[in-house]
């Protein structure tokens, strides 16, 4: 016991060795603010982060692996629901998205509205909840039952289309599992009207709140330049005053048509990039995704949704690199295929992964409360972070 | 500018470090290059006025059997607003690559990742531990020639 | 009161054991309802309906049948903890609690001791708490037990001061310790209550009281030491079954100690607000028990309503703001007392 104290203390991944008054906590996997089995290494000096360690790989269940192990491109579909699992439309959107463009299919312009459409309300379910539980996260319970009853909703309209409330199955390569019911445009636009009032009931009941203000601006706060260097994407980058979004800056499936902003970051409370922007880039990115979703309801086009789905799914050789804007950010797809119908290599690019890597980055310096903060101001899914 | 215009840009600065690049590939071209001087090509094409590739979006670990193993990068540009990937080839008897760490903090986590799962090391890297498998986990589970062991830390695996 | 028993039984010691024991009649049922009441509350506040199967009405047995659960857990204590002072520590806690009950008088008839330095006992009783948090910090061996007990000591021992000199305040007014005396002193009607005295000096010192005393409870917003989503449970991480039970029941104890206090203080205590109109002994339970569950029930409000302060802006909170105001008020106070006689 003598010797052990005496000798320099260590920790993999922190560069130097421990000062005596440096102390080495463990935050999770088991913790409630990890959002999951996230474990972060925090050296700590009394109150203050020195450093953050993260560990991740408590979830990883091999999706890339199993997606060499598939009899086709279509079955890797549920497994991609399963990454971000609270936007699993998001990650299927991307997933077709690429395959389409392997396979050179030309989708019917109503499953591309429909797409967009439950992608957007996808949007709107992961930031609902990223909203909720960032207000857990700073002490407030309340809102947090709010944003869980609204987010109930949109699963309801998730559920009368395909059946799923959590993991869909519901874009396939070519198409859609099922058309959308009876009565769906007018169950879509009540829904939007509904929505707009909880959006402000949420902004007063906890976006302007003292202090949650007062918690959240100023701290963990990310330059643009070093949120570039990080590759970090979605509400992590907008947050920061980049405005960057791929609906926008890269459009993919049928972005293009809508009219909508790019939220990004002000510093109105405090400085550009800081925990207040993230979140209310998310805030405001809700309000145009019900602008999305109306035009599209508006616009959305007869046809068959299921006109394009091909008999064999057996692309030529070739690589393609397909990145979308999920609710968490950039979600690329980099699928390898050697001409035969199971994919050669699917790498995927997960937001959270990247937006967590910039962790230690942001909260150097902090304190232990900022660090719960800042991490829920990222929006981590371990699902995906460790896919 | 083009990747015609990209690689002919690289030629002329790296010379032999450039391998081949297929321009016509569909849908994305790429540039093949050595990976010793990975990291000099990525430095120039995040710095130089031309390129300005400041994000580095995707970074794959590959193996492409028999032996062969590469790595993919997927860059981009925010303000030049266009796109290329670099891939780089080398034999399994000899997984050395430059780490690109030092140009793109967001490489820090991928090239954790390739060598976690491939095997790969990343020359100059400051953190190289495995990142999503256990630390004492044996092999590296995308090759394609990786056999899932029978036991780890005394429990059976396939179950 | 007292000399009623007395009469009847003929027994001081006896007599004194049972007044003992009136207090612990209502706290722990109090803190059994104050339980199932915070839910209720905070699930209307949440659209939501909370416990409603157990026991039938709107489930109002629910957290008896909790407490029957935690009784019957397994008692686990770390094999690394310091085992003398972890199963000390929450016995502490809950008689640093309840010690103080003994000077609060629940009505004109009943009062545990009627001290005369009853106010100051009460303050000075209550401090014990700290240590027992302490103790159940220190004795974990849980690193983040630790944080929590010290940031409970940190926020306790802070903001005794803003509670001590809005005390001062009135007790400058009332030129008396004795808590009986305090409440005799506001009969009458509303009027006559401590909070409209001085106006606005012992407003502004009510307030003062009232902030900090959720801070020496640790309620949201100042729920640092046992913040959930940093510090897991804070102190009482390690804590199961009944020792959690006996220290979850001395914090709703606490809190209507801090809400008697301030019934007194500033509330009139037992006094009916319209004059002789309801007044009496009984009446007298009834008022002060009401305007302490009011206290309660503002507590239980604030806790679902707001986010919570970070570790340095609660010392900001306390030293920059309460105390330099609290300074205020008792000047204030001082010169007008000084002036009027």
């Amino acid at each position: 016991m003598e010797e052990t104290m005496t000798q320099p203390r260590q920790v993999a991944g922190f560069g130097r060795d421990l000062k005596s008054e440096e102390m080495v906590i463990s935050m999770g996997p088991q913790h409630p603010s990890t959002h999951g089995v996230l474990r972060l290494e925090l050296v700590v000096d009394g109150e203050v982060v020195v450093d953050v360690i993260p560990h991740i790989g408590y979830l990883h269940r091999c999706f890339e692996k199993h997606c060499e192990h598939m009899t086709n491109y279509q079955q890797v579909i549920p497994y991609a629901d399963r990454m971000d699992y609270v936007a699993a439309m998001s990650n299927e959107f991307g997933y077709v998205v690429a395959c389409e463009k392997l396979l050179k299919i030309k989708v019917p312009e109503r499953v591309e509205y429909i797409r967009v459409i439950m992608a957007e309300f996808s949007r709107i379910v992961s930031h609902l909840i990223a909203i909720g539980t960032y207000g857990m996260d700073i002490g407030a319970f309340t809102p947090f039952l709010y944003c869980m009853r609204d987010r109930e909703r949109v699963l309801d309209i998730f559920e009368q289309t395909c059946g799923a409330r959590l993991l869909y199955n519901y874009m396939w390569i070519g198409g859609l599992s099922h058309d959308v019911p009876a009565g769906f445009t007018e169950k879509v636009k009540d829904f939007c009207r509904y929505f707009r009032s909880k959006i402000k009931e949420l902004n007063d009941l906890l976006s302007y709140n003292k202090i949650f203000i007062k918690r959240t601006a100023n701290v963990g706060v990310l330059p643009a330049a070093v949120a570039l260097n990080y590759a970090v994407s979605g509400p992590v980058l907008r947050g920061s005053g980049v405005k960057w979004d791929l609906r926008k800056n890269d459009p993919y499936s049928v972005y293009d048509r809508f009219d909508f902003e790019i939220p990004v970051g002000q510093g109105l409370k405090g400085t550009v990039g800081d925990c207040w922007d993230r979140y209310m880039v998310r805030i405001h990115e809700m309000e145009q995704s019900v602008n999305i979703i109306e035009q599209a309801v508006d616009g959305l086009p007869a046809g068959d949704i299921a006109s394009a789905i091909p008999k064999r799914i057996r692309p030529d050789a070739g690589d393609v690199y397909v990145r979308t804007e999920t609710p968490k950010g950039e979600l690329g797809y980099y699928i390898v295929s050697d001409g035969t119908a199971t994919p050669f290599r699917v790498k995927v690019k997960s937001p959270c992964f990247v937006n967590l890597s910039a962790l230690p980055a942001m909260s150097r310096g902090a304190m232990i409360a900022d660090i719960v903060a800042i991490l829920g101001s990222i929006d981590i899914v371990l699902g995906e972070v460790d896919r | 500018m083009t990747p015609q215009q990209i690689f002919e840009s690289l030629k002329s600065r790296f010379g032999e470090a450039v391998l081949e690049a297929k321009i016509d590939a569909f849908p994305d071209p790429w540039i093949r290059v050595a990976p010793a001087k990975l990291r000099e090509i990525c430095l120039y094409l995040r710095d130089d006025g031309e390129m300005l590739f400041d994000v580095l979006m995707c970074l794959s670990g590959m193996d492409y059997r028999a032996g062969k193993l590469g790595v993919v990068y997927h860059c981009d540009s925010t303000a030049k607003h266009h796109r290329i990937v670099l891939k780089t080839e080398f034999t399994d008897a000899d997984p050395h690559v430059a780490s690109v760490e030092s140009v793109w903090k967001t490489a820090n986590w991928h090239e954790r990742e390739a060598f976690d799962l491939y095997g790969i090391v990343f020359d100059g890297h400051p953190d190289l531990r495995r990142i999503l498998m256990p630390d004492d986990w044996r092999g590296f589970p995308m090759r394609k020639d990786y056999q899932v062991p029978e036991f780890y830390n005394g429990m059976k695996v396939p179950y | 009161m007292k000399e009623f028993l007395i009469d009847l039984l003929h027994n001081e010691a006896l007599v004194y054991t049972l007044m003992a024991f009136v207090p612990l009649v209502w706290v722990v049922p109090f803190a059994l309802f104050a339980v199932w009441w915070e839910r209720k509350i905070s699930a209307h506040m949440q659209d939501r309906l909370g416990p409603m199967r157990t026991g039938g009405y709107h489930g109002w047995a629910q957290t008896v049948a909790d407490i029957l659960k935690l009784i019957q857990k397994e008692d686990i204590i770390p094999s690394a903890a310091d085992r003398k002072l972890f199963i000390l520590a929450p016995y502490l806690v809950f008689a640093g609690s309840y010690a103080a009950y003994a000077a609060i008088p629940f009505s004109a008839a009943y009062v545990g001791s009627g001290i005369n330095i009853g106010l100051f006992y009460v303050i000075s009783i209550s401090s014990i708490v700290v240590v027992g948090l302490l103790m159940a910090g220190w004795a974990s061996n849980n690193k983040w037990s630790m944080f929590g007990a010290l940031r409970s000591a940190a926020q306790i021992v802070s903001y005794e001061i803003p509670v001590a000199l809005a005390i001062l305040a009135v007790v400058m007014v009332a030129g008396t310790f004795d808590l009986q005396e305090i409440n005799r002193l506001q009969t009458g009607w509303f009027w006559n209550w401590f909070l409209f005295q001085k106006f606005p000096f012992l407003f502004v010192g009510s307030i003062i009281y009232f902030v900090a005393s959720l801070a020496e409870v640790n309620r949201t917003p100042f729920d640092i030491p046992e913040a959930e989503s940093e510090l897991v449970a804070g102190y009482h991480t390690e804590y199961g079954g009944m020792r959690f039970a006996l220290l979850f029941l001395s914090e709703y104890a606490n809190m209507f100690a801090v809400s008697a206090i301030a019934t007194t203080l500033f509330l009139g205590g037992w006094n009916s607000p319209f004059g002789e109109f309801l007044s009496g002994p009984f009446w007298g339970l009834f008022w002060f028990l009401g305007k302490g569950m009011m206290f309660i029930f503002v507590q239980m409000w604030l806790r679902w309503t707001l986010p919570r302060l970070r570790v340095d802006q609660l010392m900001y909170v306390g030293w920059k703001v309460l105390i330099p105001f609290a300074f205020a008020v008792v000047i204030g106070v001082g010169f007008w007392v000084m002036a009027v006689r």
